[in-house]
């Protein structure tokens, strides 16, 4: 990590975005985490998205739990809203949260260990309910805070540093996502913002529960050879089934497409989802495929990256719970206690 | 076979040393290619001896120009581009020379047996002195001729004593005296040929520009009493020949000498002291600080005005008399100064000082002694050899290629030291020494480095002044107090030390893209290669500033390349902070230029 601060000069010629604001003015405190670590680029592509979307800092509230991905919001997004939970507790934080201000967008940050092991119970409900928010799994494979033990996303092909064997089968988080009933599931690298950022920004844009599952090489535990989750393994056995280009509404489409070539996922306030299958035999919107595929594909050693699986159709918590826009807290009392007049007649609908 | 050219642009050559120079902007622009950041972090350590060696090595005269160079290298420093305001170098260069101890233990050894060359320097000015200190430690024979009575120049004779004290410039004048110069005061060369016949085996021609521009309107010959050329006038001052002038006083001029003048004319009886400039402001050639200071002292600047007459009476200067215009451009961008049409504006007088230009002048040459002269009657100089065509005279200062400034006229000592020698060992001028470069990283340990890597975002200090009621009165108080050792220590925190560079070794890249993400001028890319305009336009943020150089890597194993634009790096290190491989290193670049045979440097 460094000792000294990231200088506040800037490019004088830095764009800005539909607000009035530069990349820079989404960053965050200093990191420090270890100099090269694949959660820096990560923190950088949620800047890049929250960037190009526009997002207001004040209408965004970022989450987490323990662990080195769970430290990153300190470094994105300083003024916007956060929590940073007990181990494995961010979803129902951010359960809570979604719930009580539906006008926030909600980032949450996560890690293998945090996800995967001891908050793996928290996870699966965040999905089965469909909380709305962007949920960011920085996968490393190991857990560096306590210096490299094998986490439980670590392929069984993964050896450690010093030549450990790993005795486990992985969890593989897209799939139980996609089992679980997530509307929106993907995978990235930290090591190709170029995927990763359109896939942030469809991931926020995306009203449900959206997973991203980030591969994100941990350079001091988990980088050597042998390491399934290593800078060049993950360069060399990155199998990309989908590319996909976001679309904000306020883009007019130009480009022309062959028929067939790209298919459009339309999602709420007129934003798209433009995927470019790279694999025909891939179908992201049939999960029991999809399954099978991931299943497949991980036997022979590859990362499968892109979007795997969306379904705009599936109802999401706040409609489930048929929440009001406001948020509650700002609720008064007009509004909470019926009339005497609503109260009589909801009370002679009882009588019988 | 067809050998396959690899797409777009070729990897930078590092080895190449002026690549790495160009990036330490303020040593690229000044003439005598000081070391500007190296001597800047030895001023923030207290170290200011070394600092003033290192200028002395460089700029011969670092308390005079701390105090009036031209400072190119400030409009070109990059914290001028980054933020508002370059590092204030000039007064750093004062700083280091108010407080540094005698460097007489330093001194360059000179020879006691000499090499048998004798060397002549016409005039004692900043050329001629530098040639001499360059030649002396070689164990050359140098005889400096001077008109007047001490050696200095125009460093004497033109600039105003409360701008550059007499202590100051005796001192560096007389530390290369002292190396052993035979010095002959009081003398005017009138002939070349006669000096010639002394058989010198170089000649060297410092003379500068020493003609004055007069001004030709109706009624200069009748009030030419109460006219006078600038730097005449001003040398008369200087030298004590003069301690008057009128309350109210026109100076004709917008350069740095109609400046010396109104600020001269101001402590010596002027009251109501008018610049009056043909053109508009933008275009005068003062120095937007120094026109700062005179307009501090409460001297009127007056742009658009065109002389028409003086105006007189019984052979008495009464005023001169203006005409309005405004300058307007054609479509090449040529100017034009067009009347307004209003009535011409009278303004009363007792004094006009005329500083509109100087121009060379040598009488003293015989045109038929093998130099040519160009049709604007300047010599024929080689301005890399600043050899003539009479192989044995070199010219250097003003006298080669009309007025500039006195750090250019160092560089041009330095040129004709190294053209001298080479030419009295009998070895070819075209041949010259190589600079001296290096290389060396400046890691320390984990995250830290030799040098200070944060950046100060402070805002350039200002020099504190006397206070004007009392400056105005003396000639010869300095009105720069010039920076304490605390401002000079913050104004120093201010240099982005870029001759610390980020020096990039491509196989060990993994492509994290670490660097990318923390760098505060978004300056690196990892992007497929093409052709520079492409590349230019591509990066993060448009390339657009065509004078800073990319640097290119080698391809990457992802089939990249790295591209940087060194037109905003900080230098601040953050991208070998963040690198996990050691790919990135903070290395600094040491560029000395070379001198007459480098016998000799601190």
């Amino acid at each position: 990590m460094s000792y000294i601060r990231k200088p506040a000069f800037q490019h004088p010629n830095l764009p800005k975005n539909e607000i009035g604001l530069t990349r820079r003015d989404y960053e965050g405190a200093m990191s420090t985490l270890c100099a090269g670590c694949g959660h820096d680029s990560v923190s950088a592509a949620i800047i890049e998205a929250c960037y190009a979307l526009g997002v207001e800092p004040h209408r965004l509230a970022k989450l987490s739990g323990i662990g080195c991905s769970s430290k990153t919001p300190t470094y994105f997004l300083s003024k916007s809203h956060g929590f940073n939970s007990v181990h494995g507790r961010m979803p129902s934080i951010a359960t809570g949260a979604s719930m009580a201000n539906t006008g926030l967008k909600y980032i949450g940050v996560s890690g293998d260990g945090d996800s995967a092991s001891i908050g793996l119970g928290q996870f699966a409900h965040a999905i089965r309910r469909q909380v709305n928010m962007l949920y960011i799994i920085e996968n490393n494979g190991t857990y560096g805070l306590t210096k490299g033990q094998f986490s439980a996303t670590n392929d069984r092909a993964s050896v450690g540093r010093k030549g450990q064997k790993n005795q486990f089968d992985p969890i593989d988080i897209c799939s139980l996502a996609i089992q679980l009933g997530a509307s929106f599931v993907a995978r990235g690298f930290s090591g190709d913002k170029a995927q990763l950022v359109p896939l942030i920004e469809s991931g926020m844009a995306h009203e449900g529960f959206a997973l991203i599952d980030v591969v994100s090489p941990c350079v001091t535990f988990n980088n050597h050879l042998g390491s399934t989750k290593s800078f060049d393994f993950v360069r060399e056995h990155n199998n990309a089934v989908m590319a996909t280009d976001f679309v904000p509404a306020r883009e007019q489409i130009h480009a022309e497409y062959d028929k067939g070539e790209a298919v459009d996922v339309q999602l709420h306030d007129d934003c798209t989802i433009r995927l470019r299958k790279l694999d025909d035999d891939y179908d992201p919107t049939d999960r029991a495929s999809a399954l099978k595929y991931l299943a497949d594909h991980h036997d022979r050693g590859e990362v499968v990256t892109g979007l795997l699986h969306v379904d705009t159709g599936i109802e999401n918590l706040r409609d489930k719970a048929q929440l009001v826009d406001q948020p509650l807290n700002e609720l008064v009392e007009r509004d909470l206690v019926p009339s005497q007049a609503l109260l009589d007649e909801v009370n002679q609908r009882r009588r019988w | 076979m067809n050998v396959q050219r690899p797409l777009g642009m070729r990897p930078t050559d590092i080895e190449d040393p002026q690549f790495f120079h160009k990036i330490v902007d303020c040593q690229w622009a000044c003439p005598t290619h000081t070391p500007v950041p190296e001597y800047i972090r030895l001023i923030a350590q207290r170290r200011y001896t070394e600092a003033y060696l290192i200028n002395w090595y460089s700029n011969v005269f670092p308390g005079v120009l701390g105090r009036t160079c031209d400072r190119p290298c400030e409009p070109a420093c990059r914290r001028g581009r980054v933020e508002d305001k370059p590092v204030a170098i000039c007064r750093l260069k004062r700083v280091a020379a108010d407080n540094a101890d005698s460097i007489d233990a330093y001194m360059p050894e000179i020879p006691a047996e000499k090499n048998g060359k004798r060397v002549v320097c016409v005039g004692g000015g900043p050329a001629s002195l530098t040639v001499a200190r360059d030649l002396l430690p070689l164990g050359y024979h140098v005889t400096v001729i001077e008109r007047d009575k001490q050696s200095g120049g125009m460093m004497r004779s033109q600039i105003p004593s409360f701008r550059l004290p007499d202590r100051v410039l005796d001192e560096e004048v007389d530390r290369i005296l002292d190396m052993g110069v035979e010095h002959r005061v009081g003398e005017s060369v009138s002939s070349m040929k006669a000096l010639l016949d002394e058989e010198y085996d170089a000649v060297f021609v410092g003379t500068g520009a020493p003609r004055g521009r007069d001004i030709d309107v109706p009624g200069r010959k009748e009030a030419a009493a109460n006219i006078h050329v600038g730097i005449e006038w001003l040398m008369s001052v200087s030298f004590d020949h003069l301690d008057a002038v009128g309350k109210r006083v026109i100076v004709l001029g917008g350069g740095n000498t109609a400046m010396d003048c109104c600020r001269t004319a101001k402590r010596i009886g002027g009251e109501d002291v008018k610049v009056i400039v043909r053109s508009p402001r933008e275009t005068m050639k003062a120095s937007p600080w120094e026109i700062e200071d005179a307009e501090g002292e409460d001297v009127d600047i007056w742009n658009n005005h065109v002389p028409l007459e003086f105006v007189h009476e019984d052979g008495r200067l009464t005023g001169m008399r203006f005409e309005k215009v405004r300058a307007e451009y054609d479509a090449d961008g040529k100017r034009s100064l067009v009347p307004t049409g209003e009535e011409p504006v009278l303004v009363p007088c007792d004094d006009v000082l005329v500083a509109i230009g100087q121009d060379n002048a040598f009488p003293w040459i015989e045109r038929d002694i093998g130099i040519d002269f160009n049709r604007w009657d300047l010599p024929d100089v080689d301005p890399v050899t600043m050899q003539s065509n009479n192989k044995r005279i070199f010219f250097g200062g003003d006298a080669a290629f009309g007025p500039e400034n006195i750090i250019r006229a160092v560089s041009h000592g330095h040129h004709a030291a190294i053209s001298i020698d080479l030419y009295c060992q009998g070895k070819d001028l075209t041949d010259r020494p190589p600079p001296q470069h290096n290389l060396i990283s400046q890691k320390m340990g984990m995250h830290q480095w030799s040098y200070h890597n944060s950046v100060s975002e402070v805002d350039r200090h200002i020099v504190p002044h006397a206070e004007k009621g009392i400056a105005l009165k003396d000639l010869h108080l300095e009105v720069e107090l010039g920076f304490d050792e605390q401002l000079g220590f913050d104004e120093a925190m201010r240099c982005l030390n870029c001759d610390v560079q980020t020096v990039f070794t491509g196989p060990k890249c993994i492509e994290c893209d670490a660097c990318v993400d923390i760098c505060p001028v978004d300056c690196l890319n990892f992007i497929a290669n093409g052709e520079e305009q492409d590349l230019r336009e591509r990066v993060r943020v448009p390339a657009t500033n065509t004078e800073q150089d990319l640097y290119v890597s080698d391809g990457l194993p992802t089939g990249r390349v790295m591209v940087k634009d060194e037109d905003l790096c900080l230098h601040c290190g953050l991208c070998a902070e963040r690198c996990p491989t050691n790919a990135w290193d903070m290395q600094k670049f040491t560029y000395i230029e070379a001198q007459a045979r480098d016998t000799w440097r601190p």
